[in-house]
């Protein structure tokens, strides 16, 4: 590893769900290069450490943003930040959705809990350069209500079809309930001209793209975005191994095609 | 190569100037050197540290030293730790960052100038393993500057092997006991009536240069011919050999092997295997806070894929089982490598056997996992590693 993270100032927090954040960030000096959407960075939390976080919104879809879900020692302390802190920044890093391959093709985007983050400047550049799509669907899924993230801003999409869907409604909850591959059937798409982007937890994502393959979407339009550990980030802490893949150099998404063998490999 | 290339003759004081011009020229000179009953390498101030008269005797999970009556210093094979140990050091801190009284932060990188090595004794499957590490942590899109200013200015100076051990197995594994390029000199050393001398071939200006202010001679053909034939007979002399079939396409088809769960009953994932490796690199960070609060470094350190928090995600680690982890490290080496860094991730020192506690051995265990996959009906359900990243 050999960068050094480059100060960025927390300009704006936004409290998401219980656990979850978001730090709009703006360089304090020097900035880093344009995120593209699906980059991620390394994010560094003072005397705790750093780790991967991908970009909720990039330069292009107005600043660059983090959503972060407070799991443990580092991303508790970045989802503590205040505005006016500063957190470092290394990055961008890793592939990106490559949305731009799906000019003139339907768009399909399946999300689960914190897995929109990601999808989320993927989703505001097509609605952005929205005669270059045809149907843009956005399908969502969470937990519970309270575990959705960027609530408001989703009811604000212009897109063919929005879904929202829980595991568990709460009081008041007049959406969907159950596994948002239940909405593929209301979404509007012509599976053969459809280009799909799927982030979540890994079991939201086999089941997803497995469906996606059924309804008839070519296995290599199917593109997920997969986690593992990361430490550099650089390729060199061989952290990010996904059999033949080193996930944060080649990924971290990658085509179904290429996806599902090595997931049904267990403990791979 | 160089026009001076035509290979030279050094006796035991030609070898003693070597390290001193060396050591003239401000170089820290590493090399092998007995010490707590082992050939280790440390620093040398001459060449009478390296292990005239030291022979080892090596096999699974065992390691003694054995005098030898010829008083060879390279007439050994790998000991337990490799060059690594200095061009990508076990621990190594990357930069610091300080709190600003005004609430800002500022990072530093630590970039310290290294020292220029000299490595005397590179065997020629550890010369195969830097040449892999150079692959690993500068060939890519982004490269380890730490690293990569260590290694440019390291003056390697290549033994080949007359030698080889019980455990070694550089043959199978694509390489031999002759040096591949890449060296700055390679000794072959001879002991015989004649004497006991250093055969010098030159692989680079820089070794052409050095080699010029030694006392030396030109090679004498009889020299050159003990030379070569010591080496052409340790090719066919191998304790081991991995079975000479096509071992990613073995790895890649036994993934749901029986074997992983035999060689995991045996396993006690304490990473030795990767630590004494000369190729594994992985490496983890660790961040390291002053009392005031306001001073923290970021610290690199060796990492062992045998390590349950190696795979850790939250929720939980992806390879808890020894089985998978195992699996993690013999595929990486022999399949995945090829993948990630178009080049094995095995050269064939045997280290791994030697310093294994559990005495596992790795050529063992692929014979094992060829036996069970020849001997199962050829499955063609397990392709997943066949596929190509984009
Ligand atoms: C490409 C990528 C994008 C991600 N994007 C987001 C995102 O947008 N929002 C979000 O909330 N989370 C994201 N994550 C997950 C996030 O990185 C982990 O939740 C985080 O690393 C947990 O660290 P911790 O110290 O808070 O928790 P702990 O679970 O206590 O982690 C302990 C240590 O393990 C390491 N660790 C744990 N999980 C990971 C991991 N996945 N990768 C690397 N190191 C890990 C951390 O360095 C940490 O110091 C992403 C992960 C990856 C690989
Ligand atoms: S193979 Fe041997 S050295 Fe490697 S982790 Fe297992 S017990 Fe330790
Ligand atoms: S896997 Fe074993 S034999 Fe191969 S290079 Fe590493 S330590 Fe040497």
């Amino acid at each position: 590893m050999t960068a050094v993270p480059v100060p960025h100032r927390v300009v704006a927090r936004r409290p998401e769900t219980a656990d979850t954040v978001t730090l709009c960030l703006e360089p304090v000096g020097a900035a880093l290069p344009d995120f593209a959407p699906g980059q991620f960075a390394m994010v560094h939390s003072f005397g705790r450490g750093e780790i991967p976080v991908s970009a909720s919104s990039v330069q292009a879809t107005g600043g660059l943003a983090h959503t972060i879900r407070s799991v443990g020692a580092v991303s508790d302390g970045l989802c503590a930040t205040r505005v006016g802190d500063v957190v470092g920044l290394r990055g961008p890093y890793g592939n990106t959705w490559e949305l731009e391959r799906a000019h003139g093709a339907d768009v399909l985007v399946v999300a689960g809990g914190i897995g929109l983050a990601p999808l989320r400047p993927l989703i505001l550049t097509a609605l952005d350069g929205r005669k270059a799509y045809g149907r843009v669907n956005v399908l969502i899924g969470a937990r519970t209500p309270d575990d959705l993230i960027v609530r408001k801003e989703i009811e604000s999409w212009p897109t063919t079809f929005t879904g929202v869907t829980v595991d568990q409604p709460a009081d008041g909850w007049r959406g969907d309930v159950g596994v948002v591959t239940q909405l593929l059937g209301r979404a509007r798409f012509a599976p053969d001209n459809t280009w799909a982007f799927v982030c979540g937890p890994e079991p939201m994502i086999r089941a997803a793209a497995r469906e996606l393959a059924e309804h008839g979407v070519p296995r290599d339009r199917v593109r997920v975005s997969l986690e593992r550990n990361m430490r550099c980030a650089t390729g060199h802490c061989g952290h990010c191994q996904f059999g033949p893949l080193l996930l944060c150099q080649v990924g971290p998404v990658v085509d179904w095609a290429h996806a599902e063998p090595l997931l049904s490999v267990r403990e791979l | 190569m160089t026009a001076t290339a035509a290979p030279a003759v050094l006796d035991r004081d030609g070898l003693n100037a070597l390290v001193a011009a060396l050591v003239a020229q401000g170089r820290t000179v590493v090399g092998p050197t007995v010490r707590d009953g082992a050939i280790v390498l440390a620093e040398l101030a001459s060449a009478d540290e390296l292990p005239f008269g030291w022979g080892v005797e090596l096999d699974a999970g065992r390691y003694r030293l054995v005098s030898r009556e010829d008083g060879a210093a390279f007439a050994h094979s790998s000991g337990p730790q490799s060059w690594k140990s200095y061009l990508h050091p076990s621990r190594e801190r990357l930069w610091s960052a300080d709190r600003t009284p005004a609430g800002d932060i500022r990072f530093t990188p630590h970039e310290p100038d290294p020292p220029s090595y000299a490595f005397l004794g590179v065997r020629p499957c550890d010369l195969r393993a830097i040449a892999i590490q150079d692959r690993v942590l500068t060939g890519g899109r982004y490269e380890d500057t730490g690293y990569g200013k260590r290694r440019a200015g390291a003056f390697l100076i290549v033994a080949e092997c007359t030698e080889p051990g019980a455990t070694c197995f550089c043959v199978s594994t694509g390489g031999g006991p002759a040096a591949d390029p890449g060296y700055d000199l390679a000794l072959t050393e001879v002991v015989d009536e004649d004497g006991h001398r250093f055969l010098v071939r030159v692989g680079s200006e820089e070794g052409a240069k050095l080699l010029e202010r030694l006392p030396h001679r030109t090679a004498d053909p009889a020299t050159e011919a003990t030379a070569r034939t010591a080496v052409d007979t340790a090719r066919d002399r191998m304790g081991r050999a991995l079975p000479p079939v096509d071992l990613r396409a073995l790895m890649g088809a036994s993934l749901d092997a029986e074997r992983w769960n035999d060689v995991a009953s045996r396993c006690l994932t304490c990473g030795n295997c990767t630590m004494v490796c000369p190729t594994c690199f992985c490496t983890t960070t660790e961040e390291v806070t002053d009392l005031t609060g306001d001073h923290t470094e970021r610290w690199q350190r060796w990492d062992s894929c045998f390590d349950l928090d190696f795979s850790h995600l939250h929720g939980g680690p992806v390879r808890s089982s020894g089985r998978s982890r195992y699996r993690q490290w013999l595929t990486h080496k022999l399949s995945t490598w090829h993948d990630q860094f178009d080049t094995t991730g095995c050269v064939g020192c045997g280290r791994c056997i030697v310093w294994c506690p559990a005495g596992i051995d790795i050529t063992e265990e692929v014979t094992a996992l060829d036996a069970e996959l020849t001997g199962s009906a050829a499955d063609a359900d397990h392709a997943a590693f066949r596929t190509e990243p984009d």
